[in-house]
């Protein structure tokens, strides 16, 4: 008699399941549109050019070896990583009220930043206290708060699908009305899975409300540098808010502005009211790590501390960046021109209008699934397609594609 | 900015100052907090003997020659950088497995098992109590043996268990208590979960004979308890990485179908490169792929999908003919090296005319050494010869040399005569 005999198969995560189906698919011109991961204009994978110089230069230095970091990581990393967000200059910096946890990859630090709430936000259980993540939201969001031991995840306004647009009214609807003191998770750029970014004024707006109702600052920011091609443009809003002076914990992935997704580098970055609450709440921070992974992975992070670390690889980078983000910027013009020259019913200025990696492309279900078994193309259930899965060569057959799928399928 | 904000929203005059407030300093984390006492003490004669990483005969950290070889090879490869699947890169997996139950293991050949990558001995550790936290429908008792790596007892309890002790170390003759052991074992719930260390018992050093560990198997069987192994030092007990991972197979071939964590932190030197395996042994095949859905499940929302490096490294040595003989006779060395210094420490103390009993440091294996120094004497030792070591009196065989070595035994002999 096994003690495991009764636990049932889970479902597998929808976007892996995704690539999967794709990889097992033999037809010829197949497209993978899912997973949230950068691709040349040929389809493939790409190590930025400063990573594979910085990777030489580590694996070539004898006095490196691979001793554990400290409980919170590599220090070089931390600061550099949390003066990324929030600027060289920025005066919580100066005011030595920022502190940073070296995590694994954004999962890791938003896990890291709820446990942590849970245990010491709002008294010292907070497991009825309401975490407010955006409809819709990155699907892995709602897991990793509610296995921090968060009873009440639930989602706030931000999608107008009918407009294709941010519901701003709904949104603030949200934060007028939800219980004071609840958390909310807040995409600092390039909104996944919708691409669709509040504008300077409508963040002040929100910056406004929550300060006014004492809700606690929680930012994803998985795509600086990503989105737009400029860091300082796509930590606007991070930087807005800690000039509010606001409290508030920022989850920061080097995955994609660094194309270091196996490498798991993250930082959950903390700006406090000043350093004594900082000291604090990092020691708290070390006891929550050591339970978890005891210290974070080496490698990444030092990949990343060396570039920011050294002007000439930083700007190397930022170029490499923008290499990235204006491919699929030119992806987005593409795909929208193409479906205006083809007739396709609609309006599309939502693709260029959206920023980041995704889109929304407003395909329902029904279509989505013809995309999927008709076409071989592979994007997920919400409509949702990764802009960085077009290329040059295949984007006339997604547009034909979308165009049958909208024209054929109700 | 305070101005700002009171003359923008001067409702929030009398706001709350911070979040934290009443937030308390952590306690420091007793094993790592030595190494930072150490790093603040000046005397140039400092030892540095708690946290358990492997030190060469001149104290320097040591990045074995086939982990260098291993990073070559793979840089020559050119690789991406794409995600690994949530349960780590299938040939780590693999290879992890195999090492801990030998190649030809049926358990293997069945398929009923799981292996998942996981962040090393800790991140093992951590998913398998989320894991019976989950679905083990027995107690909520986790059986640690007495002492037991500090790190244990949060570890499940942060995951929703609940920690017993069985007796384990004998402080009167510092070696183990089998009798009470099994004494313990033997009125354990049913269904309850025992963590064995497979070798190399972290903190003392103790480990069962396999006379002993079979007479364990037995009662555990009849006590019908779930197995969680902990082997975070095969091949770095002995030297020799069958004899360390006799237990763990015993067991098995015995009918046990255990859980293990595993590490490579110290066996391939890879600390921070956070590498390691977490494996349940199933009933069957279908068992295993279920159990493998919900571990994917558990470990999405904690950090989504593993790193990659260490693991890349680990796979290259183990999966490579050549690399492997390297790597075989590397971790040989250290072994060879923790067993001098054993010796070396034992004369020495003699030598200094310490009329106590030593033979334990001999007889103790792996990394550490449970001196048997009180907490009054291990205070000393730190005060007045900057001995850095673990308040139970634990050491770090590697933090000794031969260059050391008699300064230890002149620390030691002068705390205790």
């Amino acid at each position: 008699m096994s003690v495991f005999c009764e636990v049932p198969q889970a479902a597998p995560v929808a976007v892996f399941k995704l690539t999967q189906d794709f990889n097992n698919d033999p037809f010829l011109k197949k497209v993978n549109l899912g997973v949230g991961a950068y691709r040349t204009d040929e389809g493939q994978p790409w190590v930025l050019p400063v990573v594979k110089k910085v990777e030489k230069i580590i694996v070539h230095d004898d006095r490196l070896n691979h001793e554990y970091l400290p409980i919170l990581g590599l220090p070089e990393f931390r600061s550099a990583a949390s003066k990324i967000a929030l600027g060289d200059d920025s005066p919580a910096i100066l005011e030595n009220r920022v502190g940073a946890v070296q995590c694994l990859g954004g999962t890791g630090a938003l896990k890291m930043g709820a446990e942590f709430l849970r245990r010491f936000y709002n008294g010292n259980n907070n497991t009825k206290t309401p975490v407010y993540v955006s409809a819709p939201t990155w699907e892995n969001h709602n897991a990793v708060f509610a296995n921090a031991g968060f009873e009440d995840v639930r989602p706030y306004k931000y999608w107008d699908a009918e407009k294709r647009g941010l519901d701003l009214a709904g949104f603030l609807g949200d934060l007028e009305s939800c219980p004071e003191h609840s958390i909310f998770v807040l995409h600092a750029c390039a909104h996944n899975p919708t691409g669709t970014d509040p504008t300077q004024e409508q963040w002040e707006l929100i910056a406004e409300v929550m300060m006014r109702r004492k809700l606690f600052v929680f930012f994803d920011s998985a795509y600086q540098g990503f989105a737009s091609g400029s860091l300082e443009k796509d930590a606007w809003a991070v930087r807005y808010f800690v000039s509010m002076g606001f409290e508030m914990f920022c989850a920061q992935s080097f995955s994609k502005n660094f194309g270091l997704y196996n490498e798991r580098v993250g930082n959950l970055t903390v700006v406090a009211r000043d350093a004594d609450n900082l000291k604090r709440v990092l020691s708290q921070m070390e006891k929550i790590v050591r339970t978890t992974w005891s210290n974070p992975p080496a490698q990444g992070a030092r990949i990343v501390a060396t570039t920011l670390n050294s002007p000439e690889l930083f700007i190397e980078w930022k170029d490499n960046v923008k290499t990235m983000a204006d491919r699929v910027l030119l992806m987005r013009e593409q795909l929208k021109a193409k479906l205006q020259a083809l007739g396709t019913p609609g309006t599309w200025d939502h693709i260029t209008e959206q920023i980041g990696m995704f889109s929304f492309t407003g395909l329902n279900p029904k279509q989505v699934e013809y995309m999927v078994k008709e076409k071989h193309i592979y994007l997920m259930a919400s409509g949702r397609i990764n802009m960085c899965g077009l290329t040059t060569k295949n984007i006339d057959y997604v547009a034909e594609s979308i165009h049958e799928a909208v024209t054929t399928v109700q | 900015h305070e101005d700002l904000r009171s003359s923008m929203f001067p409702d929030l005059v009398g706001m709350h100052y911070s979040w934290w407030g009443g937030v308390q300093m952590g306690p420091p984390d007793p094993i790592l907090g030595v190494t930072e006492a150490f790093k603040r003490d000046t005397n140039p004669k400092k030892m540095n003997l708690g946290v358990g990483a492997y030190r060469d005969d001149q104290g320097k950290p040591f990045v074995l020659s086939c982990v260098r070889k291993a990073e070559a090879l793979i840089a020559a490869k050119q690789l991406d950088k794409e995600y690994l699947p949530i349960g780590g890169l299938g040939e780590f997996t693999k290879a992890c497995a195999q090492l801990a139950l030998g190649a030809d293991n049926e358990v293997l050949k069945s398929g009923r098992s799981i292996t998942v990558q996981t962040i090393s001995g800790t991140g093992s550790l951590r998913i398998g109590a989320n894991f019976l936290s989950r679905f083990h429908g027995g107690p909520r008792d986790v059986y640690l043996p007495k002492p037991s790596w500090g790190n244990h007892t949060p570890i499940f309890r942060d995951a929703g268990m609940q920690l017993k002790a069985y007796r384990y170390y004998d402080p009167s003759t510092c070696g183990f208590d089998f009798k009470g052991a099994l004494d313990d074992i033997s009125k354990i719930p049913e269904q309850s979960v025992i963590l064995l260390h497979a070798c190399a018992h972290n903190p003392t050093g103790v480990d069962p004979k396999p006379e002993q560990w079979k007479e364990i198997a037995d009662l555990v069987k009849k006590r019908n308890l779930l197995v969680f192994f902990d082997m975070a030092y095969q091949g770095f007990a002995s030297g020799d990485i069958d004899r360390d991972a006799w237990s763990v197979r015993y067991f098995i071939e015995q009918g046990h179908n255990i859980v293990l964590s595993q590490s490579f932190a110290k066996n391939m030197g890879l600390y921070g490169e956070r590498v390691g395996g977490f494996t349940v042994v199933c009933n069957d095949a279908d068992e295993a792929k279920r159990v493998e859905s919900q571990l994917k499940i558990l470990i999405r929302p904690i950090y989504s999908n593993p790193p990659m490096n260490g693991a890349r490294i680990a796979t290259t040595i183990l999966n490579t003919p050549d690399l492997r003989s390297l790597w075989l006779e590397e971790v040989h060395g250290m072994a060879n090296r923790i067993i001098k210094m054993r010796e070396q420490l034992v004369a020495g103390l003699k030598k200094e005319g310490s009329t106590h009993n030593w033979q334990h440091v001999i007889d103790q294996i792996g990394m550490f050494c449970f001196t048997g120094l009180k907490p009054e004497q291990v205070e000393r030792l730190t005060k007045e010869f900057s001995v850095y070591m673990t308040k139970d009196g634990r050491i770090s065989m590697a933090g000794v040399s031969s260059g050391n070595v008699g300064y230890l035994a002149h620390g030691i002999h002068a705390v205790t005569k």
